[in-house]
């Protein structure tokens, strides 16, 4: 590619995918260590116990 | 039929979207299943422990009594014992395919916010690289477990903890206060950033966190107490991992 190309392709990073990133990110670990349903907690209860997330 | 050649260029947006994503998939679940390699075979072995104390199949001063080793879990015989009583008990591979998993998910998120990070950082002209990655991640192992650990250490099952609701508000406030005060202090330009961030790494544990009236766990003190280092430890891997291989997928396709 030349240079001219090099330099188009160049963005910057929106603050909308920043924040759906961060969202996302923080929903996953939400519903991992968070969730209060009784499905998920019994799922997930190895995990939040050696994570340390708060437990029972 | 499109008349685009097949060597045009990928658009900039598409190019940082997968930019984005490819970072934190690949940290996330490479480094997710190191932690959850680490949590199956170091973490759970010492939960399904304390479950036997939980559950009343062994007793807190028998082993004692008995002569016992503490520094062993596998006692087999009582282990054994203990399962037999159990029907529902699910099998020793499920359970830790389970937790694999869930450990995986869990990591995964963390992958998401450390990218979102990075992505702040870039825009502000602050490069990430793999070795700067692993700085990152202990910063994230810091906010997420030290900090917590700090006022709420991990627990066993069968230990005394205060309200659930009030330990998971103190947790997720001391780990957003000390994502912003590290930010603060790391990238801060002069003492009144450095201030603030102190101040904001400080806070959640001058107001402190929540505690039970009084201690009445069933789980052994050293079982308790070897658990709390045993999860630090896998964590600050974990995160180590994780900055690692986020910050290399990152400055690989940096233009």
């Amino acid at each position: 590619m030349t240079t001219a190309t090099k330099t188009a392709e160049k963005a910057d990073i929106s603050i909308l995918s920043i924040t759906l990133m961060a969202f996302i990110g923080f929903s996953i670990m939400f519903m991992a260590g968070f969730a209060n349903s009784e499905t998920v907690h019994n799922y997930e209860h190895d995990t939040r116990h050696a994570t340390g997330f708060p437990c029972h | 039929m499109s008349t685009i050649p097949a060597t045009q260029p990928v658009s900039p947006a598409t190019k940082m979207i997968t930019r984005l994503l490819s970072s934190a998939l690949f940290a996330g679940i490479a480094g997710g299943l190191i932690v959850a390699l680490l949590h199956v075979f170091l973490l759970s072995p010492v939960i399904i422990e304390a479950e036997e104390y939980e559950s009343g199949n062994k007793y807190h001063f028998a082993g004692v009594l008995e002569g016992a080793d503490p520094g062993h879990h596998d006692t087999m015989e009582e282990a054994s014992d203990g399962h037999q009583h159990d029907a529902t008990e699910e099998s020793w591979a499920a359970r830790s395919l389970r937790t694999g998993l869930s450990s995986v998910l869990t990591t995964l998120g963390f992958a998401f916010m450390l990218i979102a990070g990075f992505a702040i950082a870039e825009r502000n002209g602050i490069v990430v690289t793999a070795r700067s990655g692993v700085l990152w991640g202990l910063g994230g192992f810091a906010a997420f477990h030290l900090a917590t650990s700090f006022g709420l250490p991990p627990e066993l099952p069968g230990s005394s903890a205060a309200m659930l609701e009030q330990r998971q508000f103190w947790w997720l406030g001391t780990a957003i206060a000390t994502i912003f005060g590290l930010a603060s202090i790391a990238f801060g330009k002069n003492w009144l950033h450095w201030g603030v961030g102190i101040v904001l790494v400080a806070l959640p544990h001058i107001i402190g966190a929540p505690h039970p009236h009084s201690f009445g766990g069933v789980v052994p003190p050293e079982l308790q107490g070897e658990f709390v280092s045993l999860s630090l430890g896998v964590a600050a891997i974990g995160w180590a991992t994780l900055g690692l291989l986020a910050g290399f997928m990152w400055a690989r396709q940096a233009d």
